[in-house]
């Protein structure tokens, strides 16, 4: 099935079982502990990323923390 | 009133006509605050005194060290050794004479952050370490101060501009501070020394455009910007209804300092 990463149209094998928290570890997303998901447009709570299942057409964004500056 | 050596100074402003000469008076009349003269305080405090912003606020604790001159372009070689924010308001009083410069040579925490933004209209986020960032936004949403986000790492920045009570804040994306060190910092990782130039000239155009009153501010959207695949994206945001300082039931309702998250970026090692 295919959703949108970042923007980025991407094909991921079929999986009924998987969740957000699950497609964090798949794709290996850095900062994957801390990272900020937006899923069709709505900020996840990170509580909600074990249970919340991906299906075909989902857009998500990764929302990375950068803290640098000087 | 602008006098004949202003009217010559900023002509390439006044013929815009989003600017004009009441453009013009309107950043003579500006107050901007710039916490953090470093890689995005360099280019932000460059540009916003060459534009004539009447009145600039730069705070930072830190002296200028060999190792910022690869991307600080505000110090110069012989300014090692010399406060950062004194280095920076010699160069802003020498590009223009037109600039009051007023410098604070501290870091910002919830003691003082209230008192520094208060006589400023936009405030501007170059730090470098989520401690300050979290409390400038914060304070900033408390005070309802528009503010500009910035953060860089390496090859990659991102920047948002926070209205508060109207747009996204930072805390509407990242509720918490991630754990001490989990992030790595630029000192630790790296930073390409022309990323600060573009991500610190994005939010001094975001100040002057809200200034001037035109254009469209970078609200509800965060900006992300990566040099090595030289790519610009940005992702649609909207308000939090669960933010814990801008949303329905906020749970921080005063200025507080994330002790947890405190790193300093530019800080040697003892």
């Amino acid at each position: 099935m295919n959703i949108t990463i970042n923007g980025k149209e991407t094909a991921i094998p079929e999986n009924p079982d998987r969740t957000i928290d699950s497609l964090l570890e798949e794709l290996d997303v850095s900062q994957r502990l801390y990272v900020t998901v937006e899923l069709n447009g709505e900020i996840l709570e990170r509580e909600a990323f074990g249970t919340t299942p991906v299906n075909g057409g989902d857009v998500i964004e990764f929302l990375y923390f950068m803290g640098g500056g000087r | 009133m602008l006098t004949e050596e202003q009217i010559e100074r900023y002509s390439r402003h006044i013929i815009l006509k989003e600017v004009g000469g009441k453009g013009q008076q309107r950043l003579f009349d500006g107050r901007v605050l710039i916490i953090g003269a470093g890689g995005l305080g360099a280019p932000i405090a460059l540009y916003l005194a060459a534009a004539g912003v009447g009145a600039i606020g730069i705070a930072d604790a830190d002296d200028v060290d060999l190792s910022n001159l690869q991307r600080q372009v505000i110090h110069f070689t012989p300014d090692i050794g010399k406060p950062k924010v004194e280095s920076a308001r010699e160069k802003m009083e020498a590009i223009n004479p037109d600039v009051k410069v007023r410098t604070y040579k501290e870091w910002v925490s919830a003691a003082n952050i209230g008192a520094i933004i208060a006589d400023y209209d936009f405030i501007i986020d170059g730090t470098d370490n989520f401690a300050a960032k979290f409390l400038i936004n914060d304070a900033c949403v408390l005070a309802r101060k528009p503010y500009s986000h910035g953060g860089i790492l390496q090859f990659d920045g991102q920047t948002m501009t926070v209205r508060p009570g109207e747009s996204a804040c930072y805390r509407c994306i990242f509720p918490e501070p991630p754990p001490k060190d989990a992030i790595p910092t630029c000192s630790q990782a790296g930073v390409i020394g022309v990323l600060p130039g573009v991500l610190g000239t994005i939010q001094a155009t975001e100040a002057i455009k809200f200034l001037l009153g035109k254009g469209d501010l970078l609200t509800n959207r965060l900006l992300t910007y990566s040099a090595l695949r030289m790519r610009f994206r940005e992702i649609p945001l909207k308000r939090n209804t669960a933010c814990p300082v801008c949303g329905d039931n906020p749970t921080i309702t005063e200025v507080r300092d994330e002790l947890d998250a405190l790193t300093v970026c530019d800080l040697k090692a003892p």
